[in-house]
């Protein structure tokens, strides 16, 4: 199960280099969205290795992993509207200032 | 072994796809991709209840979410060049973005043996509750305090986006009008899959106190027949005034406190169930929490009120 561990690593890492470099605001938080899926995926395995007492995986990792999921996915429902509600406003669709008032 | 290792590296190429593709709609569905590949990875890993809710949640929900919002935020293309870091920026964020991942590479291969597990104890406890699926019990049970509080961030997450709209707007109808379909396959669909997906749903959240399932992937499933029929023009979006509306978003957090409160009159403290009435009370707040967390969803992808009543 230790190649779903590095999985969920790599996922952190190309998670974080987009969100750093990427510029348009939906990217970011298609972005965001991979690095939390990596750190869910450490929960994943951290629960697979603590398989104890006739069960697959230890539930209570698990049931953290499900209200993050569904946490995760109320944060990006905001950061989408708020990204709509600036680029209705602004019509940007980044966050860089803009380039001289 | 092989098997996993496909999976990872489908996995892998997916993330990739997403984070390089030149075109936001092509990303989006790469992340979409993502999300579904990653519910075979959470399978292998034997944790069903979770697959169950990344191929609802991660993949579907927010991917309806971000399709929603690609066509909205076309263009822009020049104003992304000219914002995206030069490749020396991009260097430095690429070796910090390694280091972080070795780091956690490294983590994960130095994980204690034999690992730590709260799985006996969470079994031990199983009976007490009346219920099958040990990750339910531990979302009621245990960590029932984590369960109540997500329960009430969906409803401020929905306050949050509700308050996106410009104050002309308050009250009124979310999202935009969607014509109604009478020929084609989305007409189709929006009038055959909802008694299926209704039932499914139910289905989930009922089945969910004992197998995999439960109330985020039902509701999650009923908010989608919703959405269906609301692309289909079949169903038009309640205004956010409505009285009736507000009541069925906040039903789930309310029982769910209620029943809490309750637990430090006639059990041994807060959120703490009665032992002959445990299950009973259980299947009550999830009933009510299937219904919210679906309207929440649906409203959560539906956006900030646009339209007057």
């Amino acid at each position: 199960m230790t190649i779903y561990g590095l999985l969920g690593a790599a996922l952190v890492a190309l998670g974080l280099y987009g969100l750093v470099v990427q510029a348009a605001v939906l990217r970011k938080i298609l972005a965001f969205n991979l690095l939390g899926a990596g750190v869910f995926l450490l929960f994943g395995v951290v629960a697979r290795r603590g398989a104890a007492a006739g069960l697959a995986a230890d539930p209570v990792p698990q049931a953290m992993v499900i209200t993050g999921l569904v946490v995760a996915f109320a944060a990006t429902a905001l950061a989408i509207a708020m990204a709509l509600r600036m680029h209705q406003i602004t019509g940007a669709a980044t966050l860089a200032e803009p380039a001289d008032e | 072994m092989i098997l996993d290792a496909l999976i990872a590296g489908l996995v892998l190429v997916a993330a990739g796809w997403t984070l390089a593709a030149r075109d936001a709609f092509a990303a989006v569905i790469g992340f979409v991709c993502f999300g579904l590949l990653l519910t075979l990875a959470w399978a292998r890993l034997g944790a069903v209840d979770v697959a169950l809710t990344e191929a609802a949640i991660g993949a579907g929900a927010t991917g309806i979410l971000l399709l929603f919002a690609v066509v909205r935020l076309r263009g822009g293309t020049e104003e992304v060049a000219a914002a995206t870091p030069s490749p020396p920026q991009r260097i430095a964020a690429g070796l910090l973005a390694a280091a972080i991942g070795i780091a956690l590479a490294l983590a994960v291969m130095l994980l204690p043996d034999p690992a730590p597990s709260l799985a006996a104890p969470a079994m031990a406890e199983l009976p007490a509750f009346g219920l099958g699926n040990p990750v339910a019990a531990v979302l009621m049970g245990y960590r029932g305090l984590d369960t109540l509080l997500e329960s009430v961030v969906l409803v401020f997450a929905v306050l949050a986006i509700w308050s996106m709209a410009p104050d002309r707007r308050w009250g009124g109808v979310p999202g935009p009008r969607f014509p109604r379909a009478e020929h084609g396959p989305l007409s189709l669909m929006a009038r055959l899959l909802p008694p299926i997906g209704i039932v499914i749903g139910i289905h989930l959240a009922w089945a969910g106190a004992d197998a995999p399932g439960g109330k985020f992937q039902g509701g999650t499933v009923l908010a989608a027949m919703w959405l269906l029929a609301w692309v289909a023009g079949l169903a038009q979006a309640p205004a956010i005034a409505s009285r009736r509306l507000r009541l069925v978003l906040v039903a789930g957090p309310l029982v769910f406190l209620a029943v809490g409160l309750a637990g430090m009159l006639v059990a041994d403290g807060f959120l703490a169930y009665p032992p002959a009435f445990a299950k009973p009370l259980i299947v009550l707040i999830e009933a009510a929490m299937t219904l919210s967390v679906a309207a929440a969803l649906a409203l959560l992808i539906a956006g900030p009120p646009e339209r007057a009543a």
